[in-house]
């Protein structure tokens, strides 16, 4: 069971939670080619070890907001609100 | 290892080397819960997985070894009157496809499988069968390949690890591993899980997320189960092995990761779905739960063919199904890697199609929530 802190709400039970993929993904102008349009939308960097990705506490305050953890240990290094830069983690 | 089998079987190229980061069946192909079936909505996926089923039927006499194919039936449980009708839809495109289905109403259920609980929470509407579908014993099938391929010549490594790829003005040269250089003019990543990673030393990016999905088996019991019963609505899938143990999987844990273990939460809730299907086996123990990383794409389809890098090619995405595809895949994959031209089979499941748009969406094929 992980436990994540909430920032709004602190240290909560995983299933209190859903997950939402990479964090920090932005959109591309819509100019853009089908081939850079794609790669905003379907590929993912999928990194082994400390990965960015977003939460929501859906059964809790509702609100989205991000996580550091490593996906080899399930260690959650960080978590942050949504709009604060990608914290510096000693790998 | 399939691949490398029919290279040197199909094809004669047997300078084949099968570098394996840990030991042969050590990854997913011993982690599965040994489901093959093919019971796909889409024609592309219908026509490919039904050919890897079609070499499953003949594979004892093919590599002289008894993978210990039981077709017992697959059978689909629907929990409403919806997904019945969604699930008549599904079976009605199998046999269009030309493949086995039949719809079943609950009484033909209960017959078929008696200790099922049709009244649970979510009573049990009707389903339906492929009776070609089943299982094959996970270890017989990669051992079978092993020595088939072995014997014709093809080098296996075991315990090295492929570090990073050697590549001149966009071409593949070799790998570079945890034992040493290997010089290669065509290199094939089959690594499930790890996709992405080796996919991001090449120098290329993949739609694919790497989850922990479950499985368990409970202790031995004396036949009691003679078909495969899966329920998508309430996220369980059961079958008995020819040891008598209970082989249970359900949804993936849903976050990325590479460690090779589940969470409790998704194993409580796995637990629940079937002891809902199944209450007559709440005494029963657990002996063993293990989890393996598969690699998810948007559709659900796995990625077969080229890559950027010439002669670099690519099998994966297989997600929580890659086990049925292991004869196809191979074959298909050593077509493609011998004539360096897709197999016709897997054309529409190529790396393009993400930015085309022309994705074959089988998220409901898939069987588990992911």
């Amino acid at each position: 069971m992980l436990r994540i802190d909430c920032p709004y709400c602190g240290i909560r039970d995983e299933v209190e939670f859903r997950y939402g993929g990479e964090s920090h993904l932005s959109r591309p102008q819509p100019e853009v080619d089908d081939v850079q349009w794609s790669d905003y939308l379907f590929n993912r960097k999928n990194t082994k070890g400390v990965f960015f990705e977003r939460w929501c506490h859906s059964y809790g305050c509702g609100q989205w907001f991000n996580v550091a953890r490593n996906t080899v240990t399930h260690e959650i290094l960080k978590t942050y609100v949504m709009g604060e830069p990608k914290p510096e983690i000693k790998q | 290892m399939a691949t490398a089998y029919y290279l040197a079987a199909k094809h004669g190229i047997r300078k084949v080397a099968v570098i394996e980061k840990g030991w042969l069946g050590g990854g997913n192909s011993g982690r599965n819960t040994q489901v093959v079936r093919s019971n796909y909505f889409w024609p592309q996926s219908a026509d490919f997985y039904e050919y890897s089923l079609k070499l499953y039927e003949r594979l004892n006499a093919e590599l002289n070894f008894n993978v210990m194919l039981s077709q017992r039936g697959i059978l689909s449980l629907a929990h409403s009157h919806h997904e019945l009708e969604s699930q008549r839809r599904w079976a009605n495109s199998i046999q269009i496809n030309g493949i086995d289905s039949e719809v079943m109403n609950p009484q033909q259920i209960k017959k078929l499988v008696p200790s099922i609980n049709l009244q649970g929470r979510l009573p049990v509407h009707g389903g339906f069968i492929q009776k070609r579908g089943g299982i094959a014993r996970h270890d017989a099938v990669v051992w079978a390949y092993a020595r088939a391929a072995s014997n014709l010549g093809v080098d296996i490594i075991q315990e090295t690890e492929v570090t990073d790829f050697k590549i001149t003005e966009g071409r593949i040269t070799g790998v570079k591993t945890s034992q040493g250089q290997v010089s290669a003019d065509r290199v094939c990543i089959s690594v499930a899980g790890h996709t992405s990673v080796l996919a991001r030393k090449a120098g290329f990016r993949l739609p694919i997320t790497s989850m922990a999905l479950q499985a368990m088996v409970s202790e031995p019991i004396k036949p009691c189960l003679n078909t495969v019963v899966i329920s998508n609505m309430i996220h369980v899938y059961v079958s008995q092995s020819d040891r008598g143990e209970l082989v249970i999987g359900g949804a993936a844990d849903l976050y990325n990761s590479y460690a090779q273990r589940g969470g409790i939460p998704v194993l409580e809730e796995n637990m629940a779905a079937f002891l809902k299907l199944f209450p007559s086996f709440s005494r029963l123990r657990l002996n063993r739960q293990w989890a393996g990383i598969v690699d998810i794409t948007p559709d659900t389809t796995p990625i077969m063919g080229k890559t950027p890098v010439k002669n670099l090619y690519i099998n994966c995405g297989f997600g929580t199904g890659g086990y049925k595809a292991i004869p196809a895949g191979g074959d298909t994959m050593a077509y493609t890697i011998a004539k360096d031209k897709t197999h016709p089979l897997i054309q529409d499941f190529n790396l393009e199609r993400f930015a085309k748009g022309k994705l074959v969406d089988e998220s409901a094929a898939a069987g588990v929530e992911h």
